[in-house]
């Protein structure tokens, strides 16, 4: 027992319960993909695959390069942080996810909507700016507050002590 | 989410052969040597670009952020299954083939049982979880992916069989979620772009992704389990940005050896997750719970009702867009009752003649949106099945003047027809049926799936 034990890791590269469960898991998924895939192979095993590689190849480096350049452009406060990124990602982030699960309304894609239900899909695009507005004041009025509190906290000083005060670096920040 | 790739050219590893600091892939074979095994140490550099190591560099991902997501994901998609596998029940497909949209499934309906009609809201329920709570999984599936895409770019891509059977279950366990996410989220929006019906796409999907999801859950069970124990919730919920760490260096990958500074903590990373489930519910959730909430419901399909009046609540699909004319339902409608006494024709003052009972019943429908219960009348379907002199029919076939298209023939079962509560009703709260909801008549039946509630109704036909 523990030498095809041993033998299987070396040969396969993983215990044996590895092995089961991946026989398992691809049994079952064949089975249930010979009736997904019947009659429309190609397109099935597209939307399929073109899901995993959309996500990963397309809207994992689209949003990854529009963080980056959002940092790169708003540049660095002096405390080595950027200090209004946050309030642009939320807005931008939260308002960005209620498109992608809605946008078929918001973008009126929707062919037989306004048949089937007798309402109009005119107002998704209203209230999704609505929200979209709604979420970057709400996000500026916190960034205000912030700045606010931030000068009544801070007691009067000499202004020669202001260079000193600088808070220290975040630890294991920079590279 | 905190998306710190790279973060300037100065800041990445120069040399171009090496992969990044120590991260030696354990388990190797041997040094270069032979003419083959050059070839091999060459496969074994990274080409450029996120295949190295000092590409991802956020100093949130690891293990523990992971696994919270995958615990949100394990439970939320847990639920999800069970609901999906419910809804699939809820159509009583093996009371014949036109309940039955998938008869191929083989041994995938191998716990199907009659549903049942108690309580009144169970479909309602159901379906109102199984779409609400994958609409507000979607930030959760999408954090949990960009947690472990420095995975997908592992060099080299395998190196034992047992890595590249398991790459070819998580591409069906990612193509899958996603696949099951899109399918749902895009129907319920009446966006008809998949390839083919809704119904086998996204039920035999589910199983090759719920194949997937298992294997994954056995093999990743323990090291999410003793990730999550590593480091203390509260330890993150106390950290802020500035004092945000990498997790220290281990195997799974995931901890960059090059972290960026962090722009944001652990804590706000779940906190931006949560916040998007949040917003997603309340713009949702609405069309499920009905009454004064659907009007919050601002970017779903039923987040309003379609009029004022008796008729005045959600409609699945028009007369108008059925096809079912005006000639249809006036007055040359007749209903035709079938059974072992032959058949009886009734008009609608025929059966208006008759004893009329109530019943307060939602209508739900599988695209998760219901309308708040409703006053139904008209005449009980067991009293309509003894008319039919087959009081203890087995079941029911439910025809429609709607002339083809899904469900204008269904199939009811017996506990079914036997619920007092279960009418073909001729009015809703005191008034006739509008056109869009049925009119001269329709079934209304408890915590039956919408579409089976079917509308215009032209024949019964009561079976043993």
């Amino acid at each position: 027992m523990n030498r095809l034990h041993r033998r299987l890791l070396r040969s396969y590269g993983a215990r044996p319960v590895h092995l089961l469960a991946m026989a398992g898991c691809l049994a079952l998924a064949a089975y249930a993909a010979l009736q997904l895939l019947a009659g429309r192979t190609l397109a099935v095993a597209a939307w399929f695959v073109g899901a995993a590689l959309v996500h990963d190849l397309v809207l994992v480096p689209l949003y990854s390069t529009a963080d980056l350049t959002a940092r790169r452009t708003l540049g660095r406060g002096h405390t080595g942080t950027t200090p209004y990124l946050n309030h642009l990602r939320v807005p931008v982030y939260l308002s960005g996810l209620l498109l992608l699960v809605w946008y078929p309304l918001i973008l009126r894609r929707s062919q037989p909507y306004r048949g089937d239900t007798a309402l109009s899909e005119d107002v998704f695009l209203t209230h999704w700016l609505l929200i979209t507005a709604a979420l970057f004041a709400a996000s500026a009025a916190h960034l205000a507050l912030r700045g606010l509190l931030q000068r009544l906290r801070r007691p009067p000083r000499p202004p020669a002590g202001d260079t000193a005060k600088r808070p220290a670096p975040p630890p294991g920040g920079a590279s | 989410m905190a998306h710190d790739e790279q973060d300037g050219p100065a800041d990445r590893p120069t040399g171009s052969t090496r992969a990044g600091p120590p991260r030696r892939p354990p388990g190797s074979p041997g040094s270069p040597g032979s003419p083959g095994q050059r070839t091999a140490a060459l496969f074994r550099t990274a080409p450029p670009g996120p295949f190295r190591t000092g590409f991802w560099r956020s100093p949130i991902r690891g293990p523990w952020l992971t696994s919270v997501f995958g615990l949100v994901l394990l439970a939320g998609i847990t639920i999800e299954f069970l609901t999906g596998l419910f809804s699939y029940a809820a159509y009583n497909p093996r009371l014949g083939p036109v309940n039955d949209q998938t008869p191929g499934k083989g041994i995938l309906g191998f716990y199907l049982f009659t549903w049942p009609t108690h309580p009144y809201w169970l479909y309602r329920l159901n379906q109102g979880v199984h779409v609400t709570l994958g609409v507000v999984l979607v930030p959760v599936l999408l954090a949990k992916l960009w947690s472990v895409v420095p995975k997908l770019f592992t060099w080299p891509p395998t190196r034992t069989p047992a890595q590249a059977i398991e790459r070819v279950s998580l591409l069906l366990l990612v193509g899958g979620a996603l696949f099951e996410f899109a399918t749902g989220i895009l129907n319920i929006q009446l966006h008809y772009i998949f390839p083919g019906s809704f119904y086998t796409l996204h039920f035999y999907g589910a199983w090759v992704f719920i194949a997937a999801f298992a294997a994954h859950v056995a093999l990743r069970l323990g090291i999410m389990w003793r990730a999550l124990r590593a480091i203390r919730l509260i330890t993150v919920l106390r950290t802020d940005t500035a004092r945000t760490e990498p997790e220290p260096p281990d195997s799974s990958g995931l901890v960059t050896s090059t972290p960026s500074r962090p722009t944001m903590s652990r804590r706000g990373a779940l906190a931006l997750t949560g916040a998007g489930a949040l917003v997603l519910m309340a713009v949702t959730a609405g069309q499920s719970i009905g009454g004064a909430s659907r009007r919050t419901a601002l970017l779903a399909p039923h987040g309003r009702n379609p009029g004022r009046g008796p008729s005045g609540f959600p409609v699945n699909k028009t007369a108008a867009q059925v096809g079912v004319t005006a000639a249809d339902i006036g007055p040359a409608w007749r209903l035709r009752v079938h059974g072992p006494a032959g058949t009886r024709t009734f008009t609608r003052a025929e059966l208006l003649a008759m004893p009329q009972h109530q019943a307060a019943l939602p209508i739900a429908c599988v695209e998760g949106w219901s309308a708040d219960d409703q006053q139904w009348s008209g005449l009980r379907l067991a009293d309509l099945a003894a008319l039919a002199g087959m009081p203890h029919a087995a079941s029911v076939e439910v025809q429609s003047v709607q002339r083809g298209g899904a469900f204008s023939t269904v199939l009811l079962a017996a506990n079914q027809i036997r619920n007092p509560l279960s009418l073909l009703a001729l009015h809703v709260n005191g008034a006739d049926l509008s056109a869009d909801h049925g009119f001269p008549a329709r079934v209304i039946v408890p915590a039956c799936p919408g579409v089976n509630n079917t509308k215009w109704v032209s024949d019964l036909t009561f079976r043993k």
